[in-house]
């Protein structure tokens, strides 16, 4: 994509090659007494595609909403391209984040929900302009263009003026993907998308999805239980049961000989699941 | 018992001034319960301190006390202990507004809650501000929801109208006992009075059966 810029020229200076988009340091995040993330650390490079695999429960989703600041760390950091996203500097201490600095750093992040969460008071096409005019500041005409480009992307052309009642799931999510996409992330991540999905409509959203990640220099964090997309789209996979790494691998290697136990019963479930 | 259709007849216009004050209390007493539920509502939902704590008493302070009661303490207390002096009209859209303003705060919390949580969560993502979460998201869903429900308190309001009598507010059925105080004839005049609220109640209420079938919920 064109318009994807980085995050501000002070920062696209000090870009190296190995320059971090997500860092998650030593992050806890616990529901009640159930301790979801322990002490969790891992980092994505900008540009990459990473696949987070484990039974659910195992925190995957709770990575994503952390990131999207749906929920709150309850220890550790977080840091999006050199920035702290739970938290902020104020006097040169950590301290948590406000809800101004959270505005700031995620609107570099966009997600896409398993239940596609459309607006539905809004016809397909304000729903994807809705953000950058209220949000980037566009124009109506200038976010129309660009939400009719990402409609065509999408191949959903045709439906600029439907109600989000009147498409299928996958039509839906596909609409969602390019809502997503109009407000120019650095980051996105997908949650599930298409686990609610009817088992046909699956294949087209993969299908969009592939094409951007692999046409954009977007980067992407996954959960999915599509192993034959992750295998197809992913730089890097990466498995997690209760709450930490239990390996990370690039996906030839991970699908086929993985190290660990724990990741072979899991893929012959999930595998066996799919056969 | 016999029915006298002069009589009936010489007491419409008297009834008519009557309705025209009833349909009038009801319009506004219900555009200020709408307006002002919903900012009760709001200060409630988006938990304002201290004032959202403030609200929760008043609004349970009004739904457990008598309307015909508040009419009166504030009409013959509270105005004069405030200097105030609002004609009795007045005092009757407002106090059916306020009143009725507790019930539809609950109604749009209901309705309000009913918007599933990824619609919040897909406004976070796309960091709409929250103001326009509101107003572009939330409320244009959760409010069509509630419109059955608004519309029965309007209906409520509606039949209400006669207790402000209590404070001289001439409405269809004051009229009425006003016609029937000279001849001692009741009879005609009250059963006029009737037959009108059932004439706008009735055909409102399947109106409002019809919108929850619209609507589907709540």
């Amino acid at each position: 994509m064109d318009s994807h810029q980085p995050l501000s020229d002070a920062q696209a200076g000090t870009a190296t090659a190995d320059r971090e988009m997500i860092r998650f340091d030593k992050v806890v995040k616990r529901f009640g007494d159930n301790v979801v993330l322990n002490e969790l650390d891992f980092t994505v490079s900008p540009g990459e595609f990473v696949t987070l695999i484990g039974p659910s429960g195992s925190g995957k989703t709770t990575i994503l909403r952390l990131l999207m600041t749906l929920e709150k760390v309850d220890g550790g950091t977080i840091q999006v391209d050199g920035e702290y996203l739970s938290h902020m500097e104020r006097g040169g201490k950590l301290v948590p984040a406000d809800e101004k600095h959270l505005r700031k750093v995620r609107r570099h992040i966009g997600m896409v929900f398993q239940q596609f969460n459309l607006f539905p008071n809004m016809k397909v096409l304000q729903n994807i302009t809705e953000a950058p005019m209220r949000v980037l500041g566009k124009s109506r005409a200038e976010a129309e263009e660009r939400g009719r480009e990402l409609l065509e992307m999408v191949g959903l052309s045709e439906k600029v003026d439907a109600h989000p009642s009147q498409l299928s799931g996958g039509q839906q999510q596909r609409v969602a993907i390019a809502r997503a996409l109009a407000m120019e992330p650095d980051v996105l991540l997908l949650d599930e998308v298409t686990s609610a999905l009817d088992p046909e409509l699956v294949a087209g959203v993969l299908a969009v999805l592939k094409d951007i990640a692999t046409s954009t220099e977007i980067t992407f964090l996954c959960v999915t239980h599509e192993m034959q997309f992750a295998k197809d789209v992913s730089d890097r996979v990466i498995m997690f049961d209760h709450g930490q790494v239990v390996e990370e691998a690039v996906p030839e290697k991970l699908f086929t000989s993985p190290e660990h136990e724990r990741t072979r019963e899991f893929l012959h479930a999930v595998i066996d699941r799919e056969v | 018992m016999n029915w006298d259709w002069d009589y009936a007849i010489d007491s419409l216009p008297l009834l008519f001034q009557g309705i025209v004050v009833t349909v009038e209390l009801t319009v506004l007493g219900a555009l200020l319960a709408y307006a002002l539920g919903l900012v009760l509502a709001l200060v409630r939902q988006v938990r304002v301190p201290v004032l959202s704590q403030l609200v929760y008493l008043f609004v349970e302070f009004i739904r457990s006390t008598p309307l015909l009661i508040q009419v009166f303490a504030f009409y013959y207390l509270l105005q004069p202990a405030l200097g105030l002096r609002l004609s009795p009209f007045v005092t009757g859209f407002v106090m059916l507004g306020i009143h009725y303003a507790t019930y539809t705060s609950e109604v749009y919390r209901a309705g309000i809650d009913a918007v599933p949580k990824g619609q919040w969560e897909a406004a976070r993502a796309l960091s709409l501000p929250r103001g326009r979460v509101w107003t572009g998201v939330i409320l244009p869903q959760a409010v069509p929801r509630v419109l059955p429900s608004l519309g029965n308190y309007t209906i409520s309001m509606f039949k209400e109208t006669p207790l402000l009598l209590a404070i001289g507010v001439l409405d269809v059925l004051n009229r009425a006992q006003e016609a029937a105080s000279e001849t001692f004839r009741y009879v005609e005049p009250v059963t006029l009075a009737g037959v009108f609220f059932l004439l706008v109640s009735y055909p409102a209420s399947i109106l409002v059966r019809k919108l929850e079938r619209r609507a589907g919920t709540v």
